[in-house]
């Protein structure tokens, strides 16, 4: 327990120095550009690149008038959007899974589905969220619901192709050890190929985190869903000429709930490997 | 003498077809009595890694006939007749050393309660007690390599087959698991299949050395060792010992006449 402790204090000191860092290369960038009359490539004025404590300060001001405070209504806004990346999350990630066991069982399923697969994710998820969204009303699917499938949407790619090389990561010779027990396919996938395929089904599942929130933020705005992420961002950047800080803000908040998802992912692959094998180095 | 735990009639092994086929092994005739320590021998390419991968049906043959414990190969896998020990140890990283013996305990459907006594039964047989809760990557290459062989013996298989198994270890380990392996075979009175490509190796460990020339994969010759049972430091000091190991090389020449010597 000392040892994870030392660890989140570790990561947390690196956190906050970069974040100090970034603040003093801001405000040098404008102090230096403003001083010299600098344009290009960013213009340094407060309209173009608010003041950091001006953004940390709008963070504490009320939303509205006598509303509660910009960070109590912004993390609300953000707790729903994670609920819907994490149900998208889920499914995405379990239809990946699924795909990735499929396709290593059969040659022939993986050269017929592989290139739908990897055409999927040519397509814009701004193309894919109103279909989506139309498909799921029709059916009758709670909005959020919908919004999940489109965090799907973005999951699925991710883990189908990391489980797929983790599942042909065995050495053949472990293959051929199966084998020699007479075991079944199903003995060969969950005491080899799985627990062998943890280490990159992990990798997906952080990538993947990152893209099903990104998944939840546009797929409210399609769906009219209010009370996210998605639709406070788009109406931060319509006002961004007014309150430029504002948008920065919400873009921090939904940057901590990225984070804080990636994180949570990344102790559960740090408690899988610390009861399963030697750390990384 | 009892009976064969290994009777190959006219084998023959062809891989790839048409321009990229390669004649393996031809006219391979040997048997191998229970009880027995058998090496294989041979220069590289000379498909003895091929012919112990027949007997355990992870190949099957081209031709000619093969009988496995008085089974079809097949079925003998089937009925897991026999443990497998490769040159590396290919032991699953994610389990301890005793969940690694333990695991074709598992697939094998050994009650619950037996696993665990007969896993550190095997650890204890290969001087591993202490190791059992260790991961595979705690212990040197010795070590694994003899939870391999725990593992592969972990079910009382018939017949040990041994792939180059030291292969990939220094000299002095190399040494100390030659008398290891004679060890447990005296114990378990397992025949033992044992490929290798060191003279010395084969002499030291077998009761017959099986010698094979390569393109294609042939018997060239079979030396019996007539040393006494009981091997140790003194046995790789006698000059009948240096016979042997002159006689297999003058025998591997022979079946490399006009091709090189490995």
């Amino acid at each position: 327990m000392g040892g994870a402790n030392r660890r989140v204090a570790r990561a947390g000191f690196s956190i906050l120095a970069v974040a100090v860092v970034f603040v003093l290369l801001w405000e040098g960038y404008k102090l230096i550009w403003t001083a010299m009359g600098w344009e290009n490539p960013v213009r340094p004025d407060d309209r173009t690149m608010p003041h950091t404590w001006d953004i940390f300060l709008t963070l504490f001001q009320p939303a509205q008038r006598n509303g509660p405070p910009f960070i109590l209504v912004e993390l609300r806004a953000a707790l729903m959007t994670l609920r819907e990346a994490f149900v998208g999350f889920l499914i995405g990630g379990a239809v990946g899974f699924g795909l990735g066991v499929l396709f290593v069982r059969s040659t022939m399923a993986e050269r017929a589905f592989m290139p739908y697969v990897v055409a999927s994710q040519t397509v814009p998820i701004i193309a894919i969220a109103p279909m989506v969204v139309v498909w799921g009303g029709r059916a009758n699917l709670p909005q959020w619901l919908s919004v999940s499938l489109i965090a799907a949407y973005l999951t699925f790619f991710p883990v189908a192709i990391n489980t797929l090389r983790g599942l042909r990561s065995p050495h053949p010779t472990s293959m051929e050890l199966m084998r020699s027990y007479a075991s079944t396919p199903r003995e060969v996938l969950w005491k080899l190929q799985v627990p062998a395929a943890m280490p990159y089904i992990f990798t997906a599942l952080k990538v993947s985190a990152a893209a099903s929130v990104i998944g939840a933020i546009v797929g409210e705005l399609p769906a009219g869903l209010r009370g996210g992420l998605g639709r406070d961002l788009l109406q931060f950047s319509q006002q961004f000429t007014a309150a430029p800080e504002k948008l920065f803000a919400a873009v921090l908040i939904a940057g901590l709930a990225g984070i804080a998802f990636v994180g949570l992912i990344t102790a559960l692959e740090h408690r899988w490997i610390g009861a399963n094998r030697r750390l990384a180095g | 003498m009892s009976a064969p735990v290994v009777e190959a009639r006219g084998i023959g092994k062809v891989f790839g077809t048409g321009d990229a086929e390669t004649e393996a092994l031809r006219g391979i005739d040997l048997e191998i009595a229970g009880g027995d320590f058998v090496s294989l021998i041979g220069p590289s390419g000379c498909g003895k890694s091929t012919l112990l991968r027949l007997i355990g049906d992870l190949v099957s043959p081209t031709s000619g006939t093969l009988v496995v414990n008085g089974k079809e190969p097949g079925q003998a896998r089937l009925d897991r007749d026999y443990g497998i020990v490769f040159q590396s140890a290919t032991l699953l990283d994610w389990r301890s050393v005793q969940k690694n013996v333990e695991l074709p305990l598992e697939i094998m459907g050994f009650p619950d309660a037996e696993r665990p006594t007969r896993a550190r039964e095997m650890l204890d047989l290969v001087q591993l007690g202490g190791f059992a809760d260790h991961h595979p990557w705690q212990l040197s290459g010795g070590m694994q390599q003899r939870v391999a062989i725990a593992r592969a013996l972990a079910f009382r298989p018939a017949l040990l087959l041994m792939d180059e198994p030291f292969g990939a270890l220094d000299e002095m380990t190399r040494e100390a698991m030659q008398q290891e392996v004679l060890r447990v075979w005296g114990e378990t009175g397992t025949s033992v299949v044992f490929v290798t490509h060191s003279i010395p190796e084969a002499v030291f460990l077998s009761t017959r050395v099986v010698v094979m020339s390569a393109r294609p994969g042939q018997i060239s010759d079979e030396i019996v060792v007539d040393l006494p049972p009981k091997r140790d430091l003194d046995t790789r000091e006698a000059p009948r010992y240096f016979e042997l190991v002159i006689e297999v090389r003058e025998a591997l020449r022979h079946g490399e006449s006009g091709s090189r010597e490995s």
